[in-house]
């Protein structure tokens, strides 16, 4: 493998180095006045609009999300409240990490083919492709409930079922 | 009593060379955050208070002296464990001979604020300071692990060759205050230039100040020089320490940097003199004076050498969170062709200067 070398033509001042260092050290120490200053002021209530730090206190305070981003899985209800899914296993069939696991059922509605009577998803294998999300005919699954934390204990603890996917609504995501 | 004065000033110092290694700790992570536009750590809490992440040193001291002692098989026991304590030890004895205030009269005796008196306090604490190496060098033979045999050797090297430059600059100092006592030397920093300089050693020895510093800050490993440690690249003499050992090796850089702070403040910023502040009051030219009690000098004093080292441990964390670290080659480089043919130079400019003084 070739190494590039870069040659650099240093000028004396640059070269001596300890002028080089006490600018190094006027950048830092002025970030560090400053944001010093804004914490004080900020604790006594002042220049709430400058902020101190660029980082997120994340618990407490959380990024903008886009409005496309793929979070934890819901399955959506009609009408009447009953899961919107068919049991076509459209999105089992598309997943690349087969971590969707479906039983249908007979529905008692002549309308409607199918029911599930199981839905789980296992969410120590999905890899948030959202193509179940691109698959689905009845737009029963989705991805949009804004939540990103679901860790757990155990691996039967990440299997999600039909009641748990139900249960979740949607967060719009904030601006 | 004379055991009580004795006794309570070792534990005077003790205690504020403990609490400045604390303070340190939290400073090293909150200062770097603020310079970094973060917040740093905030998050240990003792029932709610938060204290600005103060409580973070104490988290981490439980969690250290919870976690499993380790000695790595094949390495020697007896040694591995008192590597640490070598490296310690040596580094807070060196306090020993620091003045941190001056001679007071207190009650009817006289207090001179400095644990030990020696004549030869400078060589007292350069011995030390090489005899702290022993612990690092001790660390990296009897882990049995060849990264930390390397750190250990470059920790030797490394220490040799600042040392030299370390005591190459203060050769100058000596020169100018004639005594190795560094309470004498501090006291000698009280005199006046034309009535309002002070004789601080970093007005008489500019070139030297910067050398020292350093040198000295060479001497405590940390981020420009920290070849020893490394800690991008081998882990250095201490990958094969776990739980308070560990710690214990990360204490003694913190203290090694105050203690740096301390003799830098003693030589070159005056120690313990404010300035215009004598033993009965501050005292400008002419009429303009103030009369003040034994005690409340002492307790001026006092508080201006710790304020003096207090900024020297603020400006040598910004230094070690400002520059990047330098390469083995270059610090090697760095040390033997410019420093120390600068750090003689500053000799001979002070030899002919004392010289055409007389």
């Amino acid at each position: 493998m070739a190494i590039k070398q870069v040659e650099r033509d240093l000028t004396f001042r640059e070269r001596i180095y300890i002028l080089e260092i006490l600018k190094a050290l006027r950048l830092t120490a002025r970030h560090f006045f400053r944001n010093l200053f804004v914490h004080i002021a900020h604790r006594f209530g002042l220049l709430r609009r400058l902020r101190g730090g660029v980082t997120y206190q994340y618990p407490e305070e959380r990024r903008p999300f886009s409005p496309r981003l793929r979070t934890l899985h819901r399955l959506t209800r009609r009408q009447d409240g009953s899961p919107r899914c068919v049991a076509c296993m459209m999105c089992e069939t598309v997943c690349p990490a087969h971590c969707i696991y479906i039983v249908g059922g007979e529905h008692p509605n002549p309308q409607i083919e199918k029911y599930p009577v199981r839905f789980d998803i296992d969410l120590g294998l999905c890899v948030f492709c959202g193509y179940c999300v691109e698959a689905c005919p009845e737009d029963a699954i989705r991805m949009d409930t804004g939540k990103l934390e679901f860790s757990s204990y155990s691996r039967e603890g990440m299997i999600h079922d039909l009641q748990e996917l139900l249960s979740r609504s949607t967060t719009p995501p904030k601006r | 009593m004379e055991y009580f004065i004795q006794f309570s000033k070792a534990f005077f110092i003790f205690n504020v060379v403990m609490g400045f290694m604390y303070i340190l700790t939290w400073l090293e992570r909150k200062q770097s955050a603020l310079m970094q536009d973060r917040i740093g750590a905030n998050r240990a809490d003792i029932l709610g208070f938060r204290l600005l992440g103060l409580f973070h040193p104490l988290a981490d001291a439980i969690k250290l002296l919870t976690k499993e002692d380790f000695i790595p098989p094949g390495g020697n026991r007896l040694l591995h464990t008192l590597a640490p304590f070598v490296a310690m030890f040596f580094a807070l004895i060196s306090f020993a001979v620091i003045p941190f205030g001056g001679t007071y009269n207190l009650g009817g005796y006289e207090v001179s604020l400095q644990v030990l008196d020696l004549n030869v306090g400078l060589l007292f604490v350069f011995a030390t300071m090489s005899m702290g190496i022993y612990g690092f060098v001790l660390a990296g033979w009897a882990s049995n692990n060849n990264y930390a045999l390397l750190g250990s050797v470059r920790a030797a090297s490394q220490m040799i060759s600042y040392e030299i430059t370390m005591g190459a600059t203060i050769i100058g100092v000596l020169m100018i205050y004639q005594t190795l006592n560094l309470q004498e030397m501090v006291v000698a920093q009280g005199e006046y230039f034309w009535g309002w300089i002070p004789k601080w050693g970093i007005f008489l020895q500019p070139l030297g100040f910067v050398l020292f510093s350093t040198a000295a800050m060479a001497e405590t490993k940390r981020v420009p020089f920290d070849i020893p440690e490394g800690e991008s690249e081998i882990i250095g003499y201490f990958v094969e320490y776990s739980g308070m050992k560990f710690g214990m090796f990360l204490a003694t850089d913190f203290i090694e940097t105050v203690l740096a702070a301390a003799l830098i403040t003693t030589l070159f910023l005056g120690g313990w003199q404010v300035p215009f502040l004598g033993a009965e009051g501050f005292f400008f030219s002419g009429e303009l004076w103030m009369s003040l009690s034994s005690v409340t000098v002492m307790f001026l004093q006092v508080s201006a050498f710790l304020l003096k080292v207090s900024v020297l441990c603020f400006f040598m964390m910004l230094v070690r969170w400002t520059l990047p670290r330098f390469r083995w080659d270059h610090l090697m480089r760095l040390g033997w062709t410019i420093m120390l043919p600068l750090s003689i130079l500053n000799i001979l400019i002070t030899g002919l200067f004392l010289l055409w003084r007389s």
